[in-house]
């Protein structure tokens, strides 16, 4: 039997209502998805079942995962971080310029980290072998970009607003807009990969990885906010999405960094 | 909201985890991202594996993150894992003298990935082991585990946190040899033989 989006709609809600059930007896809020949320059908033979074993950074300073792999000038071009530059000709689509603060859990920019970004083009389809969405491609467009984060924790992308593309997981299932982001922080345990929104998609009830972030001050989070004071004139449209990394970090090493 | 009040600690909370999807082929795998080690660096181990499911399928969309000190113990503070070349505006590789201690593999169609790297040296309490960091699609938030080398039992007993993993499942940790410096690690996300992952706090 085909799946539909309003047995999707379902499963989304009962999550929902049995996270508000949780929250109302007690437990803490969820900042995190859940990695076996079954309304993002992929997650089912990928998710561990076992608990995951805990460890206290704090009790071993000697611990790897507590330093982070560098990234330097080396690692970028000057370019990388303007993904309408990398062709010959102007990639088609409203032009957007992303910015915001790298921080971790203290408010503390995170200064000199590797920053990437991919997405999909203006018509919703990706510059990958594999896609098969039935939308064009943009042969000035890649959707690729990086760049390091500044003293502040500054970073600033100029790129294309990607298009909503549908994903075959049920039917009618649309992703809405977003921008993939790869981030790193002072520490490997900060490690964070996720997904950037945009202000009022109309596909965001429908879509279960969105969804995934059940906490619903979580899942705004990952929304971007339109600034018009970052809107440059006769160019693009200013968004801004800073951005916190959760996992602990040895704050005696880095003082003074 | 997601312009962060840094004035206000309350407000400071941490931006939830989204899948890699399935579309990140070009765009975060880089040439010679497993080629951590050295060019004809003594201390070279080989490393591979499968990341494979809980019906026991390989992943032919996950990628590693591998992240280790130097033989000595020590951890590179050095950049230039993914150089670009400001000409071309393509990957340059590493420069094959200078040790990163990072890389990035993205399993094939077979699921099965690769890297070489430096026997990593132990620090404090710790037997010597790799920080390893899996991606796919379909996992919300990626998974922490580590890479043990057999041969040193005593390092491996003294170990802080294979002492506490269960004597079962301790094994999921610690890489089979396969000779002349070579190492069979698999990651299985789920089921029989579940890979130990971690959580740090």
């Amino acid at each position: 039997m085909t799946l539909t989006q309003a047995d999707i709609d379902l499963e989304i809600a009962a999550q929902h209502a049995a996270y508000e059930k949780r929250i109302a007896d007690g437990a803490p809020v969820e900042h995190q998805p859940r990695r076996d949320y079954a309304p993002y059908r992929s997650s089912l033979l990928r998710h561990p079942k076992q608990p995951p074993v805990s460890i206290d950074v704090s009790k071993d300073p000697e611990v790897v995962e507590l330093s982070s792999p560098a990234f330097g000038e080396r690692d970028i071009t000057e370019i990388d971080n303007d993904l309408t530059r990398q062709h010959h000709g102007e990639p088609i689509g409203e032009r957007i310029t992303v910015s915001g603060r790298l921080l971790d859990r203290d408010g503390r920019p995170i200064r000199g980290q590797l920053v990437e970004i991919w997405q999909a083009n203006s018509a919703g389809r990706y510059a990958h072998q594999r896609e098969q969405h039935d939308a064009p491609l943009d042969p000035n467009f890649t959707g690729v970009g990086r760049t390091l984060t500044g003293d502040d924790g500054q970073y600033h992308f100029t790129t294309i607003q990607p298009g909503p593309y549908p994903w075959r997981q049920h039917l009618n299932a649309w992703r809405p807009a977003h921008i993939h982001f790869s981030l790193f922080g002072t520490a490997f345990t900060q490690r964070l990969v996720t997904q950037m929104y945009f202000p009022s998609d109309p596909l965001f009830p429908y879509d279960p990885i969105i969804q995934s972030v059940t906490d619903d001050a979580a899942r705004q989070r990952l929304v971007a906010t339109y600034d018009h004071n970052l809107s440059v004139p006769e160019f693009s449209m200013g968004y801004v999405w800073d951005i916190v990394l959760d996992g602990p970090h040895a704050t005696w090493i880095e003082e003074g960094r | 909201m997601t312009k962060i009040d840094t004035s206000r600690p309350e407000t400071v909370l941490p931006t939830p985890s989204h899948t890699v999807g399935p579309f990140y082929g070009h765009a975060l795998p880089f040439p010679g991202g497993g080629d951590i080690a050295p060019v004809g660096h003594p201390d070279t181990i080989a490393l591979q594996g499968y990341v494979l499911d809980g019906a026991g399928a390989p992943l032919p969309d996950a990628f590693v993150e591998l992240w280790g000190p130097d033989p000595d113990g020590n951890i590179p503070q050095v950049d230039g894992s993914m150089r670009r070349d400001p000409a071309s505006g393509g990957f340059l590789g590493r420069n094959g003298v200078e040790f990163t201690g990072w890389g990035r593999v993205q399993t094939d169609a077979n699921g099965h990935w690769t890297a070489r790297t430096l026997r990593p040296g132990a620090r404090g309490r710790n037997a010597p082991y790799l920080s390893a960091c899996v991606f796919a699609r379909g996992l919300l938030v990626h998974l922490y585990t580590r890479i043990y080398l057999p041969g040193d039992e005593a390092a491996l007993a003294a170990d802080p946190l294979l002492s506490q993993v269960e004597q079962a499942r301790r094994g999921t940790l610690i890489a089979e040899d396969r000779g002349d410096g070579t190492y069979r690690f698999d990651i299985r996300l789920q089921g029989e033989g579940e890979t130990v992952f971690l959580e740090f706090r």
